[in-house]
């Protein structure tokens, strides 16, 4: 990996190795102390609740002798209430000139205290309400997580910087369920201590956010761009969608999120098409996070190289691509892996990146909030697309319903093109 | 506070929290042991010889189930006479998670401890315990079935969603002949009829087969946009038709007539939802039975009148026995004990 920036000739010890040294005289090399400090708590965050997540079902059935069946249904409600959620945390860390790294500890310590309570609840309700409570730590958390990467960063090495973040907390989200199968093997029915674990990991990750994660201030390299700063309150984060570039790019993530089938649809589709054994099932989800992790920071890298929207586009054509691999009679025995290889690759060019993209557009006062709007806008967008996805997939088959997601993502690609024609390097909003 | 401090603090922390995570794991370690050890008032335990007869053979009736008491036989397959529950257990040394058997074929769903993940087999076998056949299971074993005649066995798995908390599940339900060695991996590939149309959703569930004596015809549990079914599977047309609403985890009477199985009712706390039923497949009239506990089972008919099922117990579940017909009360079987099988 020593190849070095062709742009501004940057060593290739700082570029192969994004040292924890400020950016001095070298913008655009390093990456900020803070970014990385950001990166090893969600790195530690995701160890501690993929832990939970990988012990969960064999919690509830072997463990309690639940049933989990209809379970799931509360997802639904859930989805509304965690947008509304991420939206009020990305407004409260805009609010008395940016409280993030407060509202980000309100989040990630509301998280870890649920550790603890899952070793309470024995009952699907209870243990359904401990869930929920973790899931708002993670709503209100992540608007100003990523606003304080995009404020910690240059405009020039924000895609690196957000590809960086996004690699270590894949990494942590692959190693916490390692961490969780060796202490079950190392017990008997050793659920408590793997909850305890994850509530010491946590709170490690809080304790990380609170002592290296410094309050945002202006940084000296990104002034206000314009003269009346808008002041942080619900209607000006609402305003944001009036600004040109932030309308743009919310439209086009909404409209491209509502052609992207969820996850678990994808590998559905591919153990049908492929007769994936159902033994292999289980690790369809880890070749997805493999590719993210591996392709999360050059593809960020790219980005602050290309222009954000032209990976941002690229990555949706790994997903149509891998759609058309689906839908193709095609049955090598590669294509399992082809297809995770886009999936993964399509997340790493997009979810990162999109952030990235969508900071060059939003002012730094509002910068919690605006994330937040296109966070909720494509996550809403994803949330429709697996409801109809799954209303096609009754009425119609499921070859027609991917049919039918292909077409609409390649129209949403051409929309999303024609928005934006190309812009090669990012720039910062111009004033509204 | 300097870099050095911040340094400092959290390497105290780091070092307090790594002993409390340490601790734990230690506790739940040491549980193994405890666990071996039976302990005092627990059912008298035994190693010996369990077989499954072929068929009725004029012998008294046994029990079979997964012992749960704590003690060195702890998971083992153990048999008692079917008329004195109380007696002592004869242990197999086979480990099952679920099991069912009739007519001298078992089905014994287990759980391999692997390097990275537990992984989960399907066992077919004979009468005298030994493995005539295995299949890999997709996850966590629930329910587990035999046909009256021994030829087919049944059962459903728990396949944990991918959502990042983990509330996403499925199930899937698998039949095999055991003659042929033909495997049906998911009922998901029969064509269901429902309300006399074919009916398809991604989001169809099944689980808890049940055969009838035919050996061609079975009931299992459908459930879709959140609604389960009755379904009326045929094996060689590979349907499944619908056949009455909100029913779970089926058990077909030896006599053919009628299914008991777990009704969610309404008003009931959401942590304990069913009520035993039966349900006549004739008139469709459902019977409520005596017991007034929630039950999470897919309940045996020990006799033509009589179910046996498990209900939560000190050592995990207790068996339990009711009147098939709404009168009587429900009466305790035997202690620390589930997965039972009359043969």
């Amino acid at each position: 990996m020593y190849v070095a920036d062709s742009r501004n000739q940057a060593s290739p010890t700082a570029s192969a190795e994004p040292a924890a040294r400020p950016p001095a005289g070298r913008r655009g090399t390093a990456l900020a102390p803070t970014v990385l400090a950001l990166g090893t708590v969600s790195l530690i965050t995701d160890v501690s609740s993929e832990m939970v997540t990988a012990v969960l079902p064999l919690y509830l059935v072997a463990g309690l002798g639940l049933s989990p069946l209809g379970f799931g249904l509360l997802d639904g409600v859930y989805n509304g209430f965690s947008a509304l959620v991420r939206l009020v945390g990305g407004h409260l860390a805009d609010r008395g000139g940016g409280r993030h790294k407060s509202v980000a500890l309100l989040g990630y310590g509301l998280s870890a205290l649920c550790k603890p309570l899952l070793l309470l609840a024995t009952t699907l309700p209870t243990i359904g309400m401990v869930l929920a409570a973790d899931r708002t730590g993670k709503g209100l958390r992540t608007a100003p997580r990523d606003a304080l990467i995009s404020l910690s960063s240059t405009p020039a090495t924000r895609g690196r910087a957000f590809g960086v973040h996004r690699a270590m907390d894949t990494t942590g989200a692959l190693l916490g369920p390692l961490a969780a199968f060796l202490i079950l093997r190392a017990t008997t029915d050793g659920y408590d201590a793997v909850f305890t674990v994850s509530f010491c990991v946590a709170a490690t990750g809080v304790l990380v956010l609170l002592l290296f994660v410094p309050r945002h201030r202006q940084e000296p390299h990104e002034p206000a761009a314009h003269d009346a700063p808008p002041r942080p309150t619900f209607r000006s984060a609402l305003a944001l969608l009036r600004r040109r570039e932030v309308r743009r790019t919310t439209v086009c993530a909404l409209l491209l999120g509502l052609a992207t089938v969820s996850d678990s649809f994808v590998y559905l589709l591919l153990q049908r098409r492929l007769g994936v054994p159902d033994q292999w099932f289980a690790l369809l989800p880890l070749g997805t996070a493999a590719a993210f992790l591996l392709l999360a920071a050059p593809l960020g890298r790219l980005a602050d190289r290309v222009g954000g929207w032209r990976v941002f586009l690229a990555g949706h054509a790994a997903l149509l691509v891998a759609y058309g691999l689906l839908l193709s009679p095609w049955h090598g025995t590669a294509l399992p892996y082809v297809v995770l290889a886009l999936h993964g690759g399509f997340y790493a060019a997009t979810d990162g990146v999109l952030m990235a993209a969508a900071s060059t557009a939003i002012p730094p006062e509002l910068r919690s909030s605006g994330l937040a709007v296109v966070q909720t806008g494509q996550a809403l967008a994803r949330f429709v697309c697996s409801i109809g996805f799954g209303a096609a997939w009754t009425a119609w088959g499921d070859r027609t319903a991917l049919g039918t997601a292909a077409v609409l993502l390649a129209a949403g690609a051409a929309v999303a093109c024609a928005f934006r024609p190309g812009t090669p390097t990012p720039t910062e909003a111009a004033p509204a | 506070m300097t870099t050095r401090n911040r340094l400092l603090v959290l390497a105290a922390a780091v070092i307090a929290l790594a002993a409390v995570a340490t601790a734990s794991v230690w506790h739940a370690a040491a549980r193994s042991d405890r666990r071996d050890q039976a302990r005092p008032g627990g059912p008298r335990i035994t190693a010996g010889r369990v077989t499954l007869p072929a068929e009725a053979t004029g012998t008294p009736r046994r029990l079979v189930f997964r012992n749960m008491a704590w003690g060195p036989h702890r998971d083992e397959l153990t048999t008692v006479p079917a008329g004195r529950p109380d007696a002592p257990r004869t242990a197999s040394g086979v480990k099952c998670l679920r099991f069912y058997a009739a007519s001298g074929t078992a089905v014994c769903l287990s759980a391999n401890r692997g390097a990275m993940q537990d992984t989960y087999t399907a066992r077919v076998l004979d009468g005298r315990l030994k493995e005539k056949a295995h299949y890999a299971l997709p996850g966590i074993p629930s329910r587990a079935r035999v046909s009256p005649s021994g030829r087919y066995a049944a059962w459903t798995v728990f396949v944990g969603g991918d959502s990042y908390a983990g509330t996403n599940f499925s199930t899937r339900a698998a039949i095999v002949d055991t003659r042929t060695g033909r495997l049906t991996p998911t009922l998901e590939d029969f064509r269901v009829v429902k309300e006399g149309r074919t009916y398809r959703a991604a989001d169809s569930n099944f689980w808890g087969v049940t055969f009838a004596a035919d050996d061609r015809h079975f009931y299992a549990t459908l459930a879709t946009h959140g609604r389960t079914y009755l379904v009326r599977g045929d094996l060689r047309t590979r349907t499944l038709t619908t056949v009455h609403a909100n029913v779970e985890c089926p058990s077909l009477s030896p006599d053919g007539t009628r299914v008991a199985y777990k009704k969610r009712v309404k008003g009931l706390p959401a942590d304990a939802p069913w009520r035993l039923y039966v349900l006549d497949l004739r008139t469709l009239r459902e019977t409520p039975l005596a017991e007034t506990r929630s039950v999470d089972d897919q309940a045996v008919w020990s006799d033509a009148h009589t179910l046996t099922y498990a209900l939560p117990g000190d050592y995990g579940a207790d068996l339990y026995t009711v009147p098939a017909d709404g009168t009587g009360t429900p009466r305790l079987l035997t202690k620390a004990a589930v997965s039972p099988a009359y043969l």
